[in-house]
Parts: C-alpha cells; sequence; structure tokens
C-alpha cells in the first residue's frame, strides 16, 4: 500500500476538549474552535432527479449538540450520510475535521469513519447472540487496536453508559434502550470527535428514549459533538441548536432558549440543557420499559 | 493530531473471527452448506483409501507369495485342437540353469462326486489332478487339514481336495472314512488345502497320486501344466525360453503365464473403477461447492445491515471482502476437514473387516484439503465482491 497522506484542508483547530471553559450544555457556536463539518454548497441529487440535498450550507462546530429536524422525505437521512461520509454529494464540498472528504478514496474514508465519526442508529444494529461488551468491542475492531485491549476500553465506554453491569447480556436479554445504549457505547468508545445519531429514541418508548438522551447530553458534556437526526420537534427543542429541513433545503437554523425567539422553531415543553454530569447516569434510565 | 487517514490492518485471529461471524450465528446453516463439501472430500478420500488399501494387501500378498512362479500350459495347435505337453517336458523345464524348481500336474478327464448316486453331469467344476509329490511348495500351497500325499499314499486311492472343492462337497474335515467318488473308484480324503492365490485352479481341484491315477482313473502320463520356480532376477529369460524347452516340437502351443502377473492386472482393473468412484466424489465436490456459493451468496444478502454497520465502523471495501471469503473458506475447510476424517474412518473401517491394512495417502489428505479451500475461494469471491459493492448507506437501509 503506498502511504496515503491526506494535508488537511485547513489549519488544524485545538482540540477543544483539551480547552478550559468549554464542555457546558448549550455551548454557542464557535466557542470550542472551528468547524468539525463543513458542508459548502453541498448537493445530493440520486439517480431519477431527486434532489434530497440542495446547495446546503452547514458548519457545525466542535463541542456542540444540535438537532437536525424535519419530516420524513426532508433529507435530513441523506445530510447524515453526506456527514457520516457514508455517501458522497453530487457536487459541494464537504469537510470533516478539516479533511476534505472529495479527496479521499474508499480506504481514506473508511479510515477517516473509524477514527472520527461514531453511528448510532434508529435500529441499534447489534449482532445478535454477541455480548454487550464484544459488540462494543467491535467499535475499535477497524482502528488496528488489539482485542485485550479492546475490550477493556469497551467495559469502561458501557460504564460511562451506565451499562457496567450489563457486560455479558446478550442484545436478546436487554431492553431496548439498554440496547441503543450499548449501541451508544459502540459509537463512542474510540473517542470519536463526532457521534452522528439517526433517530436514536425512534424505536423506544418514552422513558427509554429520555434516558438515551440522557447518555447523549452526558456525551456532549464531556466535549463530544454530536449531531441528533430527529423528526420529533419536541426533541430537537429540548437541544442547544436545531438545524430544520424541507424539501432538501436548510429552512432555519437557530439555537433555541425555550420559548425564546428568532426562530422557527418554538416547540411546546423544550427542556433544552438538562444533561447530567458524566458518570452519575440518570434515574430515569433505570425505569425503562423494555421492549 | 493525526494528519494522515490510513485504515488499520487486521490481525490474522480477528480477520479468522470476523470471518467466523456467519457460521457462529447461524450454525445449522454452516453445518448444512459445509456437508455438502464433506461428503464429497469423504466420498474421494474413502474411495482412494480402501483402493490403496487393497494394493498394499496385494503387496503384502505378493510379497508373501513371490512373483518367481512361472506357469507352463498346454494351448491349442494350429487347427484349434487342445494340445498336450510331451511326457518329458518336466524335466527339460529343470534343466533351465536359472530355474529352482519344477513340477507338474495333470487334469484328468475323470469326475469327482460325492457319492457314486451323484448324476455324472453334476460334476461341480471340480478337476481332478495327477500330481507330483513336490506340487505344493512351488505353488506356494499349504495343508489346511490333514496331510499331504506321500510315497505311500500317492499310488493308493487317496485324494487331497482343494479349499473350494471341500465346500463344494460338503467336505469339512478329512478322514480315512470319508469317501469321494472319482471315476469308478472311492478315493479317501486325506487332507484339504488353503486356498492357492497363485494357483488358484488348484482350489478347485481333487489331487490325486500319479500312480494311482495311472492305475485307477486311465492316465496317459501326459502333463497338463507345469509349475516352475526361477531366480527371481532371470523370470523374464526363462520365460522366453520356456515354451520351447517344454514343447520344442511346437513351441507355439504352450501357453506361459505369470500368476502374479494375473493378480495385478485384476488390481488393474479394479483401479479403472476406482478411478470412476473417485470422479462420482468429485461430482459431489462440485455440488458441494456449489451449495458454499449458495450459502454465500443468501449470507451476503441477509446481512446487508451488518454490513452497513461495519462499514460505518471504518471497515474498508476490502475488509468486507476480506471477511466474506475467509468465511466461505473456513466454510469450506470446515466441510473438507470433516470429510477427510469421515473417509479415513470409512477406509479403516473396510479395511479392517477386510482384514486388510490400513492405507491413506497422505497425498489424498492434502489434496482433498487443498481443493475444498480452492472451492471455498471460487464459491466465496463473487458473493464477497458484492459485499464489498454495496453502497454503506442501502446496506444500512436494508433491515
Amino acid at each position: 500500500m503506498s502511504a496515503v497522506a491526506v494535508e488537511r484542508a485547513a489549519v488544524a483547530h485545538p482540540d477543544p476538549r483539551g480547552t478550559p471553559g468549554t464542555g457546558t450544555p448549550g455551548t454557542a457556536p464557535g466557542d470550542g474552535g472551528g468547524p468539525v463539518v463543513t458542508l459548502h454548497e453541498v448537493s445530493r441529487v440520486f439517480p431519477g432527479g431527486v434532489a434530497a440535498l440542495r446547495d446546503v450550507h452547514l458548519d457545525v462546530h466542535r463541542g456542540e449538540l444540535l438537532a437536525i429536524v424535519g419530516p420524513s422525505g426532508s433529507g435530513k437521512s441523506t445530510m447524515l450520510n453526506v456527514i457520516g461520509t457514508l455517501d458522497r454529494p453530487t457536487s459541494g464540498r464537504v469537510l470533516v475535521d478539516d479533511f476534505l472528504v472529495d479527496d479521499l478514496d474508499d480506504r481514506e474514508l473508511s479510515a477517516l469513519r473509524a477514527s472520527r465519526i461514531g453511528f448510532v442508529f434508529q435500529q441499534f444494529h447489534l449482532a445478535a447472540g454477541v455480548p454487550a461488551l464484544d459488540n462494543v468491542a467491535d467499535g475499535l475492531l477497524y482502528r488496528g487496536v488489539g482485542r485485550r485491549e479492546r475490550r477493556r476500553r469497551a467495559a469502561e465506554a458501557l460504564d460511562r453508559v451506565g451499562l457496567g453491569h450489563r457486560l455479558t447480556h446478550r442484545p436478546h436479554e436487554l431492553s431496548g434502550g439498554e440496547k441503543q445504549r450499548v449501541a451508544i457505547a459502540r459509537a463512542v468508545v474510540g473517542d470519536p470527535p463526532l457521534l452522528l445519531a439517526d433517530e436514536p429514541t425512534g424505536a423506544l418508548d418514552t422513558a427509554a428514549g429520555a434516558g438515551v438522551m440522557d447518555v447523549l447530553r452526558d456525551l456532549h458534556t464531556v466535549g463530544t459533538t454530536v449531531v441528533i437526526i430527529t423528526h420529533d420537534r419536541e426533541l430537537a427543542a429540548s437541544l442547544p441548536r436545531q438545524v430544520a429541513m424541507r424539501d432538501g433545503e436548510i429552512v432555519a437554523d437557530g439555537t433555541l432558549a425555550p420559548g425564546g425567539a428568532g426562530t422557527v422553531l418554538a416547540g411546546a415543553g423544550g427542556a433544552g440543557g438538562a444533561g447530567g454530569a458524566l458518570g452519575a447516569p440518570s434515574t430515569t434510565t433505570d425505569e425503562e420499559a423494555s421492549c | 493530531m493525526l494528519t494522515t487517514l490510513r485504515p488499520a490492518r487486521l490481525g490474522a485471529p480477528d480477520v479468522l473471527r470476523v470471518g467466523a461471524t456467519g457460521l457462529r450465528t447461524r450454525p445449522l446453516r454452516a453445518v448444512l452448506s459445509a456437508l455438502g463439501i464433506a461428503i464429497g472430500i469423504a466420498a474421494m478420500v474413502a474411495v482412494v483409501g480402501i483402493s490403496s488399501s487393497s494394493r498394499a494387501e496385494l503387496d503384502r500378498t505378493l510379497a508373501a507369495l513371490g512373483t518367481n512362479l512361472l506357469r507352463v500350459a498346454p494351448g491349442t495347435d494350429l487347427f484349434g485342437e487342445a494340445a498336450t505337453l510331451p511326457p518329458e517336458s518336466v524335466d527339460m523345464v529343470r534343466r533351465i540353469a536359472p530355474v529352482e524348481t519344477a513340477t507338474s500336474v495333470a487334469l484328468l478327464t475323470a469326475k469327482a462326486y460325492r457319492s457314486d448316486l451323484i448324476p455324472t453331469g453334476e460334476s461341480g467344476g471340480i478337476g481332478v489332478y495327477a500330481t507330483d509329490l513336490d506340487l505344493l511348495d512351488p505353488i506356494g500351497g499349504t495343508v489346511a487339514d490333514g496331510t499331504w500325499l506321500s510315497e505311500a499314499t500317492a499310488g493308493y486311492p487317496a485324494v487331497v481336495l482343494g479349499h473350494t472343492t471341500a465346500k463344494r462337497l460338503g467336505i469339512t474335515a478329512p478322514d480315512p472314512a470319508v469317501l469321494v467318488w472319482i471315476g469308478d473308484q472311492w478315493f479317501s480324503v486325506v487332507g484339504i488345502l488353503d486356498p492357492v492365490p497363485l494357483a488358484p485352479e488348484m482350489d478347485l481341484g481333487a489331487l490325486v497320486g500319479r500312480e494311482a491315477a495311472a492305475t485307477y482313473l486311465d492316465w496317459d502320463e501326459l502333463p497338463t501344466t507345469i509349475y516352475t520356480r526361477t531366480r527371481e532376477d532371470a523370470v523374464e529369460q526363462v520365460r522366453a525360453v520356456l515354451g520351447a524347452t517344454a514343447n520344442p516340437q511346437a513351441p507355439n502351443e504352450v501357453d506361459v503365464s505369470r500368476p502374479s502377473d494375473a493378480l495385478a492386472a485384476q488390481q488393474a482393473t479394479d483401479e479403472a473403477f476406482t478411478g470412476l468412484l473417485v470422479g462420482l466424489g468429485a461430482v459431489a465436490l462440485l455440488v458441494g461447492g456449489i451449495g458454499v456459493a449458495n450459502t454465500m451468496v443468501i449470507s451476503v444478502l441477509e446481512r446487508r445491515a451488518e454490513i452497513g454497520l461495519r462499514r460505518s465502523l471504518g471497515a474498508t471495501r476490502g475488509q468486507i471482502r476480506g471477511q466474506f471469503l475467509v468465511e466461505s473458506l473456513v466454510l469450506s475447510l470446515l466441510g473438507g476437514a470433516a470429510g477427510v476424517l469421515i473417509g479415513v474412518g470409512i477406509t479403516a473401517g473396510y479395511a479392517t473387516s477386510q482384514g486388510w491394512p490400513v492405507a491413506v495417502p497422505p497425498v489424498v489428505v492434502v489434496g482433498g484439503l487443498v481443493a475444498t479451500l480452492a472451492i471455498g475461494a471460487v464459491a466465496g469471491i463473487y458473493p464477497a465482491v458484492r459485499a464489498a459493492r454495496m453502497s454503506p448507506t442501502e446496506a444500512l437501509a436494508a433491515v
């Protein structure tokens, strides 16, 4: 293999996690450094002429917690796939952690995903019959980490999401909320700077969904950039920043204080910034109904 | 901070562990598709193993019997009539330098019956021979029960029965009181022979002494078959001159054969049959390979979500391709290993039941495993490439 050295497209920004004063809920855009994700005039047109994204501009800054919200068909899932480098835009530029995605081939993109991006899916995608610990350890499989170290860090990650007592449980022995927290642990076991969650609470009941959201807020508290795709306006409204989409375009992008002005997303009952502290799992997670 | 993006290489244990994912999660399907390969390999290993065990047995037999026996028999004359050997032919053969021993028998026209009440047509294929007393050593015959003919019994109506003859006549043990009806005379059974592999005609023989044959059975003193042992290194030379020596007037009327060649030729016939069976095993193996390919194609379709997940975790196309290729190889190799074990087991069981040595050529075992690896690779390539080509978003969209 020829040595693949990809120049960063922009000057590296200081790691926000190392910067004092960041990591509080509701960090304003730009507070913790430059954008971790930049979409510039990004369009994605599918064969047949359906434009899922039209000329989208978006900056996601380090340490942010934001929702991309919109009805089904609005292009938000395509946006997540483009941000996550699972899909390439038809036109426009995508930068992830200062790498220009257009310049990367499959191997480099895979390495980018392995080291920089964690994914959480609505359907969890846990391997059946495999203990939670090994499911999480697989999050480090493609990063060249030895098995023993993978399992050690997986145990830590499970502890971080409040499942330290569920290491040997298999997916069918876990409730829906627990499954999603295992999936989150798998996504963050490698400490990626960017966590993308696609409808993370979509398959869960309210209590379990709240538990999962608490875990995501905790991760945001310690500096992880978290992007949540949802069609749930109420959920979106509880987050510091909302990007509203419709028909492949961003129709609103704003921060929301509950009931605040300057946003088209004023939803009822938004309880923003309710994240707990790291290592202190919320009590609501213990009462999740099993699926 | 890192400024290069380079996918990590998976270590060999991880490659195997990931490749075995499908086998762990769907063990029944893995077993069934590996079974096809196992049956093919087992059939081939067993067929070749049994054949080579049989050959090992033949080699052992020939080593014990020796390959230096030559048989001289009268053939037919130019007009198709049965020829005879001259009376002095045995002595002539003895004078050939490398000849160690020579002995003769003469097939008589008389037939042997269990009693004088048996219709003459029911002779049971038994041949009555006038024999020299030194017959047994050259042909490698041994007495199973009773005694061989002696100077004393050769002139009297006494008979030694071949192995098959005794069975046909229903005689289990020799006894002077046990009589068989030969010609127009009762003969006492004094002995029964073991089977004689190099002279199978003796198994269906009833052997009487020369004097008895002349006295009671109207023998004309002409030998019909000569058995001779020669020095091992001179068998072919002796064979070349035997015809002219035994019957100088009409060497073309003499058939010279080497009985050990007949045994080997029978083995060669068996080998042609073995080839056919190996071919059938190969067909079974091919069908097994198609089964594995089928399983892999279905597996790739069913596991799209897993493929998408792995891509999102950072697996490259190459790593996905490798995963399914390794899975196919592991599947085939498991089948192949099981097949080799089954095949060796069948060989061992059959050979043991026949009293043969167990011989499975290592090249068959190694070749069988290599063949399964090749089949696994071929069966896995298409599904693996298909899995790798799948776009991550499509893969993840499938649930």
